[in-house]
């Protein structure tokens, strides 16, 4: 008796807890956004990543390969740019300056590449400088291996830090069940390194036999969106999952998110997955989405020019084809919303040095946010 | 009883011929089935019935069926801007997936075969390798 007791109880509260996910899974329309969405960049595929240099001009990565600079209204196409392996999700990905690039010029950029023996192609970072609309002293600060011709999952963004460490992700490439749990093997990995591709001597697996020591956290599927918490200085990052199971994760050194043993998602036949949501040693993700939105960019708005979104982070869903907007109380999201709907598969959103926020969709190009007076 | 022989043959190797196209038509189904979950699975799911509105479907899609060339076009170059698929506008873009000219035939074998789709008239490596841009 005392035990079904314990048991009606612990039902009522699971039943209690998974109410509360769904209420946060609500996404809300508005009516009126507080902007307008102006298409600055326009005739773009892909608009993979973009950033902004101090002049106030921008490269743009285009998925097929073309690394754009827009300067002064005019797209041009950046010379000595890598070679990338244009198939299913991979091509040229992300495009990041260094916090000091004023001083140093170092650009990040993170592609497929089919640098190795066996064919196909997996996730590479490079660091270059930009001269003359060309890439000049391109240095590969990492490759993963092995090559696969698989289409799937590359990741991938890049970040830094508060203390300047270099931080990406590697997408699990397809073989979920051999990757993201095996810290020996490359992919379903969040990695640290030093801005010259060193390894830092306090990363998690240094010291692991046969480890790959550049590994920060593990068990991811793709994640495509990494961003520092301003308020926290850690880094964050939105992943895909299977079928209802796209995550946003706080990263933590030498952590384990679960991937493939732990899911909300299920697969895209509808079958299962696995049967647990979550196991010790484990991390529980910040929010999930049901259903998948398919979650691309990541960005906190940490500027003046929208007051009411100031600490919200904003999320592209390539799926539903908006810009989601989600509210935190500390590390919970509490409201979901909505913004630019029905315009196009959003790939990245950023907030530019200038303050506005830039919206990156696909087949249309880059959007910025005009808060209306 | 020569020409009972000759169409004894004759019927025999008939036979023979389909029933080997038949496989071939089956393994590049095979081959395809694997295509399409690395590849295609994402946008158009497990069912080919596709996001209304957003993303086509292919089972029972009167634009995969009756337009093949434009299909297979499509797959090898992308797509991008309106076409018609069962009486709904899709005005979307699908990128090239990077696709070797064999492995397009084998997907393409595969959604003209699968969810109540049937064609009987194999697309083979030759016939997309001869697929231009327009």
């Amino acid at each position: 008796m005392k035990n079904s007791i314990q048991i009606i109880f612990v039902t009522l509260l699971t039943l209690n807890l998974s109410c509360a996910q769904q209420t946060e899974n609500e996404v809300n329309n508005i009516d009126n956004p507080p902007f307008t969405a102006e298409l600055i960049i326009d005739e773009l595929q892909i608009p993979w990543g973009f950033t902004f240099l101090p002049d106030g001009s921008m490269l743009i990565t285009e998925k097929a390969g073309k690394l754009i600079h827009f300067q002064d209204g005019q797209k041009i196409e950046v010379g000595n740019a890598p070679v990338v392996y244009n198939r299913g999700q991979g091509g040229l990905l992300d495009v990041v300056l260094h916090p000091d690039y004023a001083n140093n010029g170092w650009i990040y950029i993170s592609y497929a590449s089919e640098d190795g023996d066996d064919k196909g192609g997996n996730t590479a970072i490079i660091r270059a400088k930009l001269n003359n609309n060309s890439l000049t002293d391109t240095q590969l600060l990492y490759k993963a291996t092995p090559n696969t011709t698989k289409g799937q999952h590359f990741g991938s963004r890049i970040v830094f830090d508060d203390n300047g460490y270099l931080f990406f992700s590697i997408g699990e490439r397809g073989d979920r069940d051999v990757n993201p749990q095996d810290i020996t093997r490359d992919g379903g990995k969040i990695y640290r390194l030093n801005a010259d591709g060193s390894i830092p001597l306090d990363n998690p697996f240094v010291n692991t036999e046969g480890a790959k020591t550049a590994i920060y956290s593990y068990g991811h599927r793709n994640p495509q969106g990494l961003a520092k918490n301003p308020m926290t200085g850690k880094i964050w990052d939105n992943e895909h999952g299977p079928q209802g199971g796209d995550e946003i994760n706080i990263i933590e050194k030498g952590k384990n998110y679960g991937w493939p043993v732990i899911t909300y998602g299920i697969n895209y036949s509808g079958t299962p997955i696995t049967d647990k949501t979550e196991m010790e040693g484990m991390e529980q993700p910040v929010h999930y989405w049901v259903p998948s939105i398919a979650p691309s960019g990541m960005a906190f708005v940490t500027s003046d020019k929208y007051p009411e979104w100031k600490g919200n982070l904003l999320v592209g869903s390539l799926k539903f084809q908006y810009l989601e907007r989600l509210e935190l109380k500390g590390n919970k999201v509490v409201y979901r919303e909505k913004l630019m709907p029905d315009l196009g598969r959003v790939r990245d959103v950023r907030q530019a040095p200038d303050g506005f926020i830039y919206v990156a969709v696909e087949g249309k190009g880059i959007y910025k946010l005009v808060p209306k007076k | 009883m020569k020409l009972l022989l000759i169409t004894y043959i004759l019927s025999i190797s008939l036979l023979a011929l389909f029933l080997f196209q038949d496989k071939e038509l089956e393994e590049s189904i095979q081959r395809g089935g694997d295509i399409y979950s690395d590849f295609c699975i994402n946008c158009h799911m497990a069912n080919g019935e596709g996001v209304e509105k957003t993303f086509p479907p292919l089972a029972k899609s009167d634009f995969l069926m009756n337009k093949r060339e434009e299909s297979i076009r499509g797959i090898k170059y992308g797509q991008q801007g309106p076409i018609l698929v069962n009486g709904l506008t899709y005005d979307n873009i699908m990128p090239p997936m990077g696709l070797e000219d064999g492995e397009i035939a084998d997907v393409m074998n595969y959604i003209l075969n699968s969810w109540g789709n049937k064609s009987d008239s194999m697309v083979t490596e030759e016939e997309v390798s001869m697929n231009v841009h327009k």
